[in-house]
């Protein structure tokens, strides 16, 4: 085991899938040569060569669309999307074909392909570089979507989005590609999508989180059992489909849930999870759920994303104010 | 060869077979035998006769919104007769000919227009990609699919079709710039029908041809007169053979004319004069091979009629099967979207189901 960031976790994902699998091929905006902006391909062209890992024109409706081709054609193109932001040009290619074709030919043709884009905010970057558009995708019928949070989750979890036979929008935490480091084992293994898991055992209320909003949280629960509140704390991992089983056994147990995310809040998947805790544990709650949010507003430039970003300490305030409701 | 007489920035045409049926450029006559001719003829008859039947199954409220063909045959069957059996065929959604030409059965044709989507489950030994709807986002798949046969060293082409409109679209651009860059085994075939729905050809762009468009992105492009099979077979083969040798995309614009409406909700009469149908009428591809047909005496008009009725009849037995087996299975809209329904999936059909059956209906 060696310890690694989620970025070399990305990196090494990569690598071992395109050893298992030639069929595996890796392309975007300076993904070959340079190995990505943030360096998640890189190496990879060198050890594999220039038709398994390449540069593409600056154009993505042509990189998922010709990746659409290149998966009906036998091959299992692994993308990126320079930033989140910049994936909005492929909105019809994602939409109209990657998450429809097995539909619309009834199983004759797939799209086992995956889609990474790095998403969030919290790098003082340039406008269109700090969104997290997981709702967008996650409102898709024929989409998987993945947000990891460690580097250990990233790498299985990375793993099972190329070996599964269905599309998955793969969104990586930019904020915390190398924020810290992690044991992680050097074979490979997987992280089924779909899973949830709970980070943190508790009693009193549960937070659902995920992505790069998971240390947030996970400080909240720690400032919260300071003061006598034992948090329970769900990493979702996968947006779509939600693991509906994991969240709702935790409600039932705490009566009590709050939703952490980063994008705006009407919309998000913090509204789906209330719905759906509304749907399955209504008689077990002590509360209403609710969200602690980014804001109904385009992402602020740098000098005001301090303010955009959910914090630890309004995730605490409104954990007391759940926890203190009617009382 | 022809790609280099035939440079579209000078305005060059390729028309081997003029209006009358007369070979006016003997030397350019493309290597087929006259039993393939006839097939073809066969094949653009066959796409005539199905198309026809299909609007007035429409007429008669039995067949739903459908996306004429008449006038086009030409351009479809002749272009993808140049193909082979392992190549692949990209379509948009106005290509019954090419369909027919690759061996596609009616029953799955009508079916599709019918409103069911087992009409583009393609069957395994035919690479067709299913009828794409949104204008020119398809091209970008035709590359994907030729560059994946190129990395994987298969010996396969794609072709895709589209119309002049698809050209104004980002997609255009992107594809053929990409397959361009990296010299992906694709042919770009635009049928330049006149119209986009009502907008002529005019408002799409400002460039004397399509064709020439291919230039600024590193590849050959032709404007052929696509209402001649031997131009369009010639100039198709020429392009999938240039394709398979490892030279790179070719863009060909098959210059023809939509003579009927855009699909059955349109109104053609209310953005074209019919002297302008009528002098395209003049140019009818299929009357065009006939009359070849005829003069080197491989047609009789009791033969022609013979084969007009067998089509006609072999589309009604299609539709009739169509509308006997056409209906929807419930459990068909859940099961698709992933390799396996997700629990959301299964609770959603499971409710449905329950409510239908406490009303009895199912
Ligand atoms: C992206 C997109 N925009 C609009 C439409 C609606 N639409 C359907 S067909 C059509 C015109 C297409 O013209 P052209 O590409 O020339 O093909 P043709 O219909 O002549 O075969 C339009 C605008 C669409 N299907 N997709």
């Amino acid at each position: 085991m060696a310890a690694i960031n989620l970025l070399q976790a990305v990196n090494e994902a990569l690598r071992q899938e395109m050893k298992r699998d030639p069929r595996v091929i890796v392309f975007g905006e300076d993904v070959g040569y340079e190995g990505g902006v943030f360096r998640a391909t890189v190496d990879l062209q060198k050890e594999f060569g220039k038709d398994r890992c390449m540069d593409s024109p600056l154009a993505e409706s042509a990189i998922v669309g010709v990746g659409i081709g290149m998966a009906i054609n036998g091959m299992i193109p692994v993308v990126e999307m320079q930033f989140s932001g910049f994936s909005y040009p492929a909105f019809n290619q994602i939409i109209s074909h990657v998450a429809r074709m097995r539909n619309r030919s009834r199983g004759r043709y797939t799209v086992p392909m995956v889609i990474r884009m790095p998403y969030g905010g919290g790098i003082r970057a340039l406008e269109h570089h700090s969104e997290s558009p997981e709702a967008f995708f996650a409102h898709i019928p024929g989409l998987k979507v993945v947000m990891p949070s460690t580097p250990y989750d990233t790498k299985g979890l990375l793993a099972a989005a190329i070996r599964d036979e269905d599309p998955v929008i793969f969104l990586e935490p930019k904020r915390i590609y190398r924020a810290f480091k992690q044991e992680v084992p050097e074979e490979d293994y997987i992280i089924p999508i779909g899973k949830a898991k709970v980070v943190r055992e508790g009693t009193d209320i549960t937070l659902i989180a995920w992505g790069a909003m998971m240390r947030e949280t996970l400080k909240a629960a720690e400032l919260a059992a300071e003061k006598g509140i034992h948090p329970e704390v769900i990493d979702l991992r996968t947006i779509a489909p939600i693991d509906r089983d994991t969240v709702i056994a935790s409600v039932k147990k705490t009566g009590r849930a709050i939703i952490v995310h980063e994008a705006p809040k009407t919309g998000g998947i913090g509204g789906e999870l209330m719905a759906i805790i509304n749907e399955k544990a209504f008689l077990h709650l002590e509360a209403p759920p609710t969200r602690v949010t980014g804001f109904d507003t385009p992402f602020p430039l740098p000098r005001g994303e301090q303010h955009y970003l959910p914090s630890p300490e309004r995730i605490l305030v409104k954990i007391q104010e759940v926890v203190n409701y009617l009382t | 060869m022809i790609f280099k007489d035939y440079n579209p920035l000078e305005k060059k045409m390729l028309q081997i077979m003029d209006e009358t049926g007369t070979i006016v450029k003997p030397e350019l006559m493309p290597d087929l035998t006259d039993d393939e001719i006839k097939e073809i003829y066969r094949l653009m008859v066959k796409t005539r006769e199905t198309d026809k039947k299909a609007l007035m199954y429409q007429r008669q409220g039995r067949m739903l919104t459908y996306a004429p063909n008449l006038g086009q045959e030409a351009a479809q069957v002749a272009s993808a007769f140049a193909l082979e059996k392992r190549d692949w065929m990209v379509p948009a959604f106005r290509e019954l000919g090419a369909w027919l030409t690759r061996g596609a059965e009616l029953e799955m044709i009508y079916l599709y227009w019918y409103g069911n989507e087992f009409g583009s489950y393609v069957p395994e030994d035919l690479r067709i990609l299913p009828v794409s709807v949104p204008i020119a986002s398809h091209l970008q798949h035709a590359v994907g699919i030729a560059w994946a046969a190129k990395l994987q060293g298969k010996d396969e082409v794609a072709i895709t079709y589209f119309g002049d409109g698809a050209t104004s679209q980002g997609d255009f651009s992107e594809s053929m710039n990409w397959a361009g860059v990296y010299k992906a085994p694709t042919v770009f075939f635009c049928q330049n029908n006149q119209f986009a729905i009502s907008v002529p050809r005019g408002i799409q762009t400002a460039a004397e041809t399509i064709a020439q468009k291919a230039i600024a992105f590193g590849m050959p492009g032709i404007q052929v007169d696509g209402n001649d099979i031997f131009a369009v077979y010639a100039a198709t083969k020429e392009a999938v053979d240039r394709a398979r040798r490892g030279e790179g995309p070719t863009l060909i614009e098959a210059y023809t004319y939509r003579l009927g409406a855009h699909t059955t909700s349109d109104d053609p009469t209310r953005y074209r004069s019919n002297d302008e149908v009528e002098e395209w009428s003049k140019r009818d591809p299929i009357d065009r091979l006939k009359k070849y047909l005829l003069s080197k005496g491989l047609l009789t008009e009791e033969e022609e009629a013979q084969i007009v009725e067998a089509y006609g009849k072999l589309a009604e037995e299609a539709f009739k099967y169509v509308e006997a087996n056409g209906e929807t299975q419930l459990e068909d809209i859940f099961k698709y979207h992933y390799k396996e329904m997700t629990p959301q999936l299964v609770e959603q059909m499971e409710e449905y189901k329950q409510f239908l059956r406490e009303r009895g209906e199912i």
